[in-house]
């Protein structure tokens, strides 16, 4: 008696486990992406410019702490502060004027430093046309199954991003870039953050799916960043 | 999602409902099943008390052959015996890891300290025989030698000018920003594209901006940079040589700098390379040698040589204690415990030369170990910690080298050979290159070997080109000189000169300044551009007869640069570069020009069409409202208005 009660609970357990586990298993793989790429640019040069090394040193060990690997980020720094000779404490960063946490840290891998910071380097790289010596470390090597995460920082207006100083990138060129790379099936999803004055400008021109963007701030806004 | 939790509920119901049968049908099954999740968890608690011990004895996998580094390995051997028969055989692999630390107190206060580390490993390249085993040499520098046929490669990377006057000869010169200067093997054909690749993996592989090496700061001395390994043939046009004196080395370039290491930064000597003590430094330097070598006397065997060196001058006043000592924790903020396991020989130097009895320093703890090495034309005698006796950690079982100042006095043995240069003249068209020679022997005269490449944007003219000493002009012996093409490549410039015994050389030239295009100039061009330093190369005679001999062991900084003959030694000086301004324009121009055109032309263009199509029109004036209401009040009447 008891194991024939037992026999028909254990029956119908099975039962209904067996349309559960194709719920769950669409739950699991739903999220679509394979692996994570990061693409942290810091756009402006000179010391007054130090938050903003900063501000990508401190997403780049975010990034890093919760799992990518070096091998996965490029890591664009327009200049040098860490090493800088106005510097008091040299190879140190810090984004707190409480000098409690060093972003820059002991194992850091900056992948185009100084001049090489520029508006074509950085749209070879999200599109992937690169001259056939550059190294692994330098490129995006992303597929369609991968998620990136595109961090912009510096000094903006309305409609561009100015890199070092000396040239702009527009949002016309970023949306057409990303229209490149999904056209090339470079990207599942896209992360983008932008941390400038008049961020949202930069997204306006969008027009690929799967992208997600963030601003500091609206047009007409500054953002202290 | 309701229906998703509820079903999920009625799931887990039914789980407790038959399990709870499961318990009340079969007792002793439970019991059986108690014991066996008890008897797991000590058998893991003793594998977790195991693991660490067992990370800490590592131990050389070589089965057969009886490495040195087994001899420092086998002090360890005795709790842990590792069984062989686990190990799979690994191949014949033949390479030896060295490590040693020199420490030159300076007469300034300051102190010098000297890394290097050094594989030697015996394979041939050449032969193009495919090396896929690495073991202490690293994976992706013997890929780069392989695939690029290089014979040679030297690359430096410098922050801060070291003072020859002021702290003598350093071990391993080298120029500030990045140096690089490669021998390629007779078999390469096209030897400007490999060397573009090879710039450019080089840039991956220490995060440095090596790809702005291009032809406009390559260039092929013809005699200096001679190779320091053994060589078949010196055909100059295998040779290539660039600097990037702009380039800022920091904690980026360590970092993979450190992981070629075999023992990468967690054991050894290479524990106290941290990054915020190393550039708190008055001059940093860290340089990556690559040479092939013999391994005896009569060369029957070639071995492939990995030198990385790390030179760092650490300021006095810098670190914020008056107190006139220096300690390993001072310079480093770290204390050794132990050799790299993997190392051969791990030792540390310290010179005290100028210290024979204990009156200028304190040196602690005291060690028996003395040795005694002939360096830089002179015999100098070092106290000698080895690391891989236990003895050396003492009790507390750390390292911490300590040296206490007593008295100030005494002064330093001058460099023979010493260099300045500098830009003389105004304005930004022409100018004046300014190079100074010192040569410091009383009685002996030598020669000197001066390389200077000068960018294409300095029009050098070498008709105004004077060498002059003591008053006299010099003439050198060995012109070699390669004129610029603009935007293609730079100016070289060879002189073999003489230098009359103690007194100074000078060598002017007049140069100059080209106006670049706009697109040509740096996002900072107002910051001015650099030209690389010039390269003195010299065999200075020297006191004491220097040691030829190559295979007796010798410490290694006394055999970086080799010795052939016993009277003189090798010398390699660099001095400053040079920072210049070129003629910059305006950047905001176009803008302005921009507004100020259009400005114009909106005034003018408006101004001309409104001219011819305006025309004018007759309009009634507004009445008041008085006259308003008495107009209203006459159309009522029937009256004309006002």
């Amino acid at each position: 008696m008891k194991l024939l009660t037992l026999l028909s609970l254990f029956v119908t357990y099975l039962v209904t486990d067996c349309i559960n586990i194709e719920n769950t298993a669409g739950h699991f793989f739903s999220s679509g992406h394979t692996n994570n790429w990061a693409v942290l640019v810091c756009t402006s040069r000179f010391w007054f410019n130090y938050r903003h090394v900063a501000n990508s040193l401190s997403v780049y060990r975010s990034v890093k702490r919760l799992g990518i690997p070096d091998s996965h980020i490029v890591l664009m720094l327009a200049d040098d502060m860490a090493c800088n000779h106005r510097n008091p404490k040299p190879a140190t960063v810090f984004s707190h004027k409480n000098m409690e946490l060093n972003v820059y840290g002991d194992d850091v891998e900056v992948d185009y430093r100084g001049y090489e910071v520029t508006v074509e380097n950085f749209l070879r790289v999200l599109t992937g046309r690169l001259p056939p010596s550059t190294p692994r470390s330098k490129r995006l090597l992303s597929d369609d199954r991968s998620n990136i995460l595109i961090y912009l920082t510096g000094h903006g207006g309305n409609g561009f991003l100015k890199f070092q100083d000396s040239e702009e990138i527009s949002n016309v060129e970023l949306a057409d870039a990303f229209e490149q790379m999904w056209q090339k099936r470079r990207y599942n999803e896209l992360l983008f953050i932008i941390d400038t004055c008049q961020g949202a400008s930069m997204y306006e021109r969008f027009y690929s799916p799967n992208i997600m963007a963030l601003a500091s701030s609206q047009v007409g806004e500054d953002s202290l960043s | 999602m309701a229906a998703y939790r509820c079903l999920r509920c009625a799931r887990l119901l039914l789980v407790f409902i038959s399990s709870w049968y499961v318990v009340a049908s079969s007792e002793e099954t439970t019991q059986g099943h108690d014991r066996v999740s008890v008897a797991d968890n000590p058998q893991t608690a003793a594998d977790t008390a195991k693991q660490p011990l067992e990370e800490r004895r590592w131990e050389a996998t070589q089965v057969d052959k009886a490495v040195p580094g087994d001899a420092a390995a086998a002090a360890h051997k005795q709790d842990f015996p590792v069984p062989d028969s686990v190990l799979t055989p690994t191949p014949q692999l033949n390479d030896e890891f060295k490590e040693e630390l020199v420490i030159r107190p300076l007469h300034s206060g300051d102190i010098y300290a000297s890394f290097q580390f050094r594989t030697v490993w015996e394979t041939d390249f050449t032969r193009g025989s495919k090396v896929s085993h690495y073991r202490l040499f690293p994976k992706s520098l013997g890929q780069v030698i392989s695939k690029f046929s290089v014979q040679e490669l030297h690359i430096s990377f410098t922050q801060g000018y070291w003072r020859t006057m002021q702290w003598g000869q350093p071990y391993h010169p080298s120029p500030p920003g990045a140096e690089l200067w490669v021998w390629f093997q007779d078999t390469v054909t096209d030897v400007d594209a490999t060397w573009k690749e090879l710039t450019n993996v080089l840039s991956g592989i220490f995060c440095a901006s090596l790809n702005f090496i291009d032809s406009t700061n390559t260039v092929q001395p013809s005699a200096s940079f001679k190779p320091l390994g053994i060589a078949n043939g010196t055909d100059h046009r295998f040779l290539r040589y660039a600097t990037l004196p702009r380039e800022i080395v920091c904690t980026e370039n360590l970092t993979p700098w450190k992981k070629l290491l075999p023992c990468g930064s967690k054991a050894g000597l290479a524990v106290l390379l941290k990054s915020e003590k190393l550039f708190h430094s008055s001059f940093h330097s860290q340089a990556v040698h690559i040479r092939p070598v013999c391994q005896d006397q009569q060369c029957k065997t070639m071995s492939l040589e990995l030198r990385q060196t790390l030179n760092v001058v650490f300021d006095l006043h810098t670190s914020g204690q008056g107190k006139r000592e220096w300690s390993l924790f001072k310079m480093f903020s770290r204390t050794l415990t132990e050799a790299c396991p993997l190392a051969a020989s791990s030792k540390i130097y310290i010179d005290i030369t100028d210290n024979p009895q204990e009156e200028q320093f304190e040196l602690s703890p005291a060690t028996p170990l003395l040795s005694q090495a002939v360096v830089l034309g002179d015999r100098r005698t070092f106290s000698v910690y080895d690391l891989t006796q236990q003895v050396t950690f003492g009790t507390v079982r750390s390292l911490n080298v300590l040296i206490r100042w007593k008295s100030t006095e005494g002064d330093m043995l001058r460099p023979l050979l010493h260099a300045e240069r500098y830009v003389a003249g105004y304005g930004l068209q022409t100018g004046e290159i300014h190079t100074l020679m010192y040569n410091n022997h009383p009685f002996r005269s030598f020669p000197v070997l001066l390389l200077d490449s000068v960018p294409w944007y300095l029009r050098l003219y070498i008709h105004t080109l004077t060498v002059t000493s003591k008053g006299k002009e010099n003439k050198p012996s060995y012109i070699h000189y390669e004129p610029s093409k603009d935007r293609v490549r730079p100016h070289l410039l060879e002189m073999l000169v003489q230098l009359p015994p103690h007194s100074v050389t000078e060598i002017t030239v007049q140069f100059e300044r080209a106006l670049l295009k706009w697109t040509e100039y740096t996002p900072d061009p107002n910051h001015g551009f650099y030209v690389g330093s010039s390269v003195i190369s010299a065999l200075v005679p020297s006191t004491v007869a220097m040691n030829t001999n190559i295979t007796e062991e010798q410490p290694l900084f006394s055999t970086f640069f080799p010795c052939k003959e016993e009277s003189s030694y090798f010398v390699r000086v660099y001095t400053e570069p040079l920072l210049v301004n070129l003629p910059t324009p305006d950047f905001s121009m176009p803008y302005n020009v921009i507004c100020l055109t259009c400005t114009v032309v909106a005034v003018g263009y408006g101004s001309l069409y409104n001219l011819l199509t305006r025309s004018f029109q007759i309009e009634e004036p507004n009445p008041g409202l008085a006259k308003r209401i008495a107009n209203i009040i006459r159309k009522m009447r029937g009256v004309p208005p006002l």
